[in-house]
């Protein structure tokens, strides 16, 4: 035995409630963010993402409610991210409960933050976020928030930056095949993996088993996936709850009861079995 | 029982406290040496660099009381950073002296490692030296680590102890195997997060300080 591969829940934030849109846009509330986690704590996630998807434009105290709560009920490691721009930033949230923090924008803007943040909280508490649209030319680009502004940069020296930098972790995520459900960009997988030495996790475009299997194929530094829709639609097969939502947000959705047709809903432990078929060490529980 | 978890300003004690909650352990979070020596039991928690964390105790006068109350022989437990802290010296970042506590030191993975990631990170198996720990534990361990039981792992730098006795469990990363707890009287130390490993995470905290 060794290393099991980590599987993920990604959950996205806006204010109190758990979102899920698609290439990061047009985001539809799907329940309450904690209780989500702690479902999935109990079907054996093996960590926990929160991504606080319109930080900028709220305040931060119903984050941190959020992560208190959820550093209660679950113990497995909780990374946080989503406007974190300076070290108060991120011991803030690391004194809510989180574990780790991932960094995006502003490490971008300051690249030092990364090595000033790895050297204060341990190079582990540091992930560099990458956001990768894929350009007419083939090469990749680094975006910030959630895709929508351009950095310049290439996504595979930015992510040999960020290593050389301090980052303790990159979370690649595909921003092309983001809520889509159509598998995951295997070719933006492959040229970062084959230049980093830190543990890779990959996230986008998860829409079945088959698609988690073939994302994290070549395996060298893929240590970790991670996936949203396809384990929500799962927990709102069973716990659907249209009630206490505040008037904004899109529920539409949730009330429709139907799901992204591209999406096959498959619970944590299915998933895990389907990995162990192709002798990929998980951990049950 | 009532467990001091040792603050020294260098991780999330919460983590530790949530979890000691969760299986009706009581605790505080102190550097207070009254406290501390008062305690049933203690934690040495921590994240970091080694030298930082060194830094930290000197400068809250902590490392005589750490070392007295072990030498009471009540449980206490290092976790992680805190667990490589009880030893003679790091090569993280110079050379730097520990607690010397568990005589051995404590080196880099990445000059063992170049066709995994390092840090090491996520969830890996315990391995028991079978044989050993009959002879030195059987029965009276009040630790249980299951053969292949998962915990979680984060760090860039492990320990080797100088006494193959003081090893309860190994761990393998790649090509390499590592201790990846000890106990030595009262003193069990992990580099796994009990905190951070689920149920069987939360049994450990609760055998070990009940």
């Amino acid at each position: 035995m060794s290393l099991a591969l980590r599987i993920i829940p990604k959950l996205d934030i806006k204010g109190p409630n758990l979102v899920k849109g698609m290439h990061l846009e047009g985001l539809r509330v799907l329940g309450k963010p904690a209780q989500f986690a702690k479902y999935y704590f109990e079907q054996g996630a093996d960590e926990i993402i929160y991504q606080d998807v319109v930080a900028s434009l709220y305040g931060r105290n119903s984050l941190h409610d959020i992560i208190s709560r959820t550093a209660k009920e679950i113990f497995i490691p909780l990374t946080v991210g989503g406007g974190i721009r300076t070290l108060e930033d991120i011991s803030s949230v690391l004194r809510a409960g989180a574990d780790k923090v991932s960094i995006n924008t502003a490490a971008h803007e300051n690249p030092e933050l990364i090595s000033q943040a790895s050297r204060v909280f341990g190079k582990s508490t540091i992930v560099v976020s990458i956001e990768a649209i894929r350009q007419p030319d083939g090469t990749y680009q680094a975006f910030t928030d959630n895709g929508r502004n351009q950095t310049g940069r290439d996504v595979i020296p930015w992510a040999r930056r960020a290593e050389e930098l301090g980052a303790g972790e990159i979370l690649l995520t595909s921003v092309d095949r983001e809520g889509t459900g159509e598998g995951a960009d295997i070719e933006l997988i492959r040229q970062v993996n084959g230049n980093i030495n830190i543990p890779l996790v990959v996230y986008g475009g998860i829409g079945s088993s088959e698609h988690a299997l073939a994302a994290i194929a070549e395996r060298k530094m893929i240590s970790g996936i991670a996936i949203s829709s396809m384990l929500h639609y799962e927990y709102l097969i069973n716990n659907r709850n249209t009630e206490g939502f505040e008037k904004e947000g899109n529920i539409e959705f949730l009330k429709s009861n139907r799901f992204y047709s591209k999406i096959t809903p498959t619970p944590l432990r299915v998933l895990k079995k389907a990995f162990m078929k192709k002798n990929i060490g998980c951990r049950f529980v | 029982m009532k467990v001091a978890i040792v603050d020294y300003k260098m991780s999330n004690m919460f983590s530790i406290k949530n979890a000691l909650d969760a299986v009706n352990v009581k605790s505080q979070i102190t550097f207070d040496h009254k406290t501390i020596l008062e305690a049933d039991g203690a934690v040495l928690p921590g994240v970091g660099s080694f030298q930082e964390a060194m830094r930290h105790l000197e400068e809250l006068d902590l490392i005589d009381v750490i070392k007295e109350f072990i030498a009471c022989g009540k449980p206490f437990m290092g976790i992680c950073l805190g667990f490589q802290l009880l030893f003679t010296e790091s090569e993280e970042f110079g050379l730097n002296k520990g607690l010397g506590v568990i005589e051995g030191n404590v080196e880099s993975l990445s000059r063992k490692l170049t066709s995994v990631p390092v840090p090491h990170v996520g969830w890996n198996t315990v391995i028991n030296p079978k044989l050993l720990n009959q002879q030195k534990f059987g029965p009276r361990s009040k630790i249980v680590l299951d053969d292949n039981d998962y915990y979680y792992f984060v760090h860039s730098y492990y320990v080797k102890p100088k006494h193959i006795n003081d090893i309860l469990t190994v761990t393998r990363y790649g090509s390499h195997e590592f201790c990846s707890s000890i106990e030595s009287e009262n003193v069990f130390a992990c580099q796994f997060h009990p905190e951070k490993s689920g149920k069987k995470g939360l049994n450990l905290l609760q055998n070990f300080f009940s």
